[in-house]
């Protein structure tokens, strides 16, 4: 029981910091223009294959070092998932941008089914796959029992906790961080003092675009396999983890996706594994009918 | 005459239907204090804002120092000296004195950052006790303070003010208004736009009357002061 107990902990801290990560890129774009990016998830899908792509031609190439071959692979999908991120931005939403609150949503469904056929015709419907790259793991005795963290996990955890610590820096610390807030809190005003918002919102789409490309290697790093559909699900459950912790509030997206991990894992470690995503959404209804605001977000304020 | 700093030249502006400035023509020089007066929704903010193309004129054109800024974009218009305090302050209320104070300087970046931020310390000693406190935790006239002096942080050639004086004490009205005579006197040019005329009016070189979208009066500070349908209907008859 205790083993189990602790032994999910971890593995709802390393799935949980993955959803955090995911779960940035659609605070902050809800933050700034207020919309639901749905291609979020299959931005996160792209950068599963771009980092598979990554690692393998660089073990071809003979990179061999787990760091170089980590470090090498994420410059590269990063910057290709960021490009992803703009690319849509631009195309789909910003000439939406004075339009309906619906309009953009809808280009969003419609820009989520262009990825996965994309990716389905360009890489197959089959399941790909790369090997584990990092070996070994720490067992941790807890009275009789004990629990097992992988290296894999002990990674993902560290680099997520990094990535977000790198990102709430630029966000609060630097001017790119400033114009972003400003450009949130106040988008008009933010134009008046001279900042040029058009390009503000691109950033923060590539910023989230970015921290999925983050997430996409760790996962792919852990569970090894992902397909075209692979976004889907874990986009809709990154999403309840930014409702859950307050949408548009950066550390609420954090917290609310540590908390959505441990809770969904402890689910299914103590009840049941098949019913662990229908638990999840349950959460997010709950959340939704005692507190529509979050746990971080501020409630919104009708303004006259 | 030489080139006024701003001119309006037959500016129309519409939202939706609804004619918002009709005809405006006016002209602001160098150096010169000038104030619009008129009643609530007359379209003086409108004016103001669309100096920054928010929302853009439907005809006519604008110019600042003899340049067609008609159809410019408003961080254009901001990186080439105009700065506002707008309506209702609009300060970051999310962001604390200081970061507000440089957001000020994102038109022109933040070289003189440091040093124009102690000047506004000195201009606004409230804003320095407050220097790290949030913006949505102040009283009206420190977010009004804070307002202005974000303006100034981007040493603007022309300070655009709309209602610096809303809903604030009497004594940090005149505070306000001492301020501003003081930047006056260091020959920075002056928009304001006023419901409270009579501060407005004492102030200013020139003014003009706004009714409906239209610019129905102007003439000298004094002048105005002086007039009695001015008094009648903007100064409370006194």
């Amino acid at each position: 029981m205790d083993g189990i107990f602790f032994q999910q902990i971890i593995n709802g801290l390393t799935l949980g910091s993955v959803y955090g990560l995911i779960a940035i890129g659609y605070t902050m774009v809800y933050g700034i223009i207020g919309m639901i990016n749905f291609a979020h998830g299959d931005v996160y899908m792209v950068s599963a294959y771009l980092a598979a792509i990554g690692i393998a031609v660089l073990s071809f190439f003979g990179l061999h070092s787990f760091p170089l071959l980590i470090l090498g692979t994420l410059a590269f999908s990063i910057v290709i998932t960021g490009v992803y991120g703009w690319t849509i931005e631009r195309i789909a939403y910003k000439p939406l941008r004075n339009s309906t609150r619906l309009a953009p949503l809808i280009s969003a469904i419609g820009m989520s089914l262009i990825l996965q056929n994309y990716v389905q015709l360009s890489q197959g419907a089959r399941q790909q796959g790369i090997p584990t790259l990092l070996e070994g793991a720490l067992r941790l005795h807890i009275g009789d029992d004990y629990v097992q963290l992988t290296y894999t996990k002990l990674f993902i955890i560290v680099v997520s906790l990094l990535g977000m610590l790198a990102l709430t820096f630029i966000i609060h610390r630097t001017k790119l961080g400033r114009m972003c807030r400003a450009t949130q809190q106040d988008r008009k005003m933010a134009e008046i003092l001279g900042i040029n918002t058009d390009r503000v919102i691109a950033y923060v789409f590539v910023i989230g675009a970015s921290m999925a490309a983050l997430a996409g290697m760790l996962i792919t790093l852990n569970y090894g396999t992902f397909d075209f559909y692979a976004g889907f699900v874990i986009g809709i459950k990154a999403f309840t983890a930014a409702v859950l912790g307050g949408i548009g509030s950066l550390p609420g997206a954090m917290l609310g996706g540590i908390i959505l991990g441990i809770a969904e894992a402890q689910f299914s470690g103590m009840v049941n594994t098949d019913y662990k995503d229908v638990f999840a959404f349950g959460l997010l209804v709950t959340i939704l009918i005692f507190r529509p605001q979050g746990l971080l977000g501020r409630p919104q304020v009708a303004k006259v | 005459m030489s080139t006024p700093l701003l001119e309006f030249r037959d500016v129309d502006v519409f939202y939706g239907p609804i004619q918002a400035l009709n005809k405006v023509s006016l002209h602001i020089g160098e150096g010169e204090t000038v104030s619009l007066i008129g009643a609530n929704g007359a379209g003086k903010s409108t004016l103001l804002m669309s100096i920054f193309g928010q929302p853009r004129a439907a005809s006519g054109q604008i110019f600042y120092q003899g340049q067609d800024i008609t159809h410019r974009s408003s961080h254009y218009v901001a990186a080439n000296g105009i700065a506002q305090s707008p309506e209702g302050r609009r300060v970051f209320p999310d962001m604390s004195v200081e970061e507000n104070l440089l957001m000020g300087t994102i038109a022109v970046g933040a070289e003189h950052a440091t040093e124009d931020m102690q000047r506004m310390f000195e201009l606004f000693p409230r804003l320095k006790e407050r220097r790290n406190q949030r913006a949505m935790t102040m009283s009206g006239g420190e977010q009004q303070m804070l307002a202005i002096a974000r303006a100034l942080m981007s040493r603007p050639k022309l300070l655009l003010l709309d209602e610096p004086s809303l809903g604030l004490a009497p004594i940090v009205v005149r505070q306000i208004f001492h301020t501003l005579r003081e930047l006056a006197q260091e020959g920075m040019t002056l928009f304001l736009v006023e419901q409270n005329a009579h501060h407005a009016l004492k102030l200013s070189d020139r003014a003009y009357v706004m009714v409906t979208g239209q610019i129905r009066m102007t003439g000298s500070g004094a002048e105005l002061l002086a007039d009695p349908q001015v008094r009648e209907a903007y100064l409370g008859g006194h």
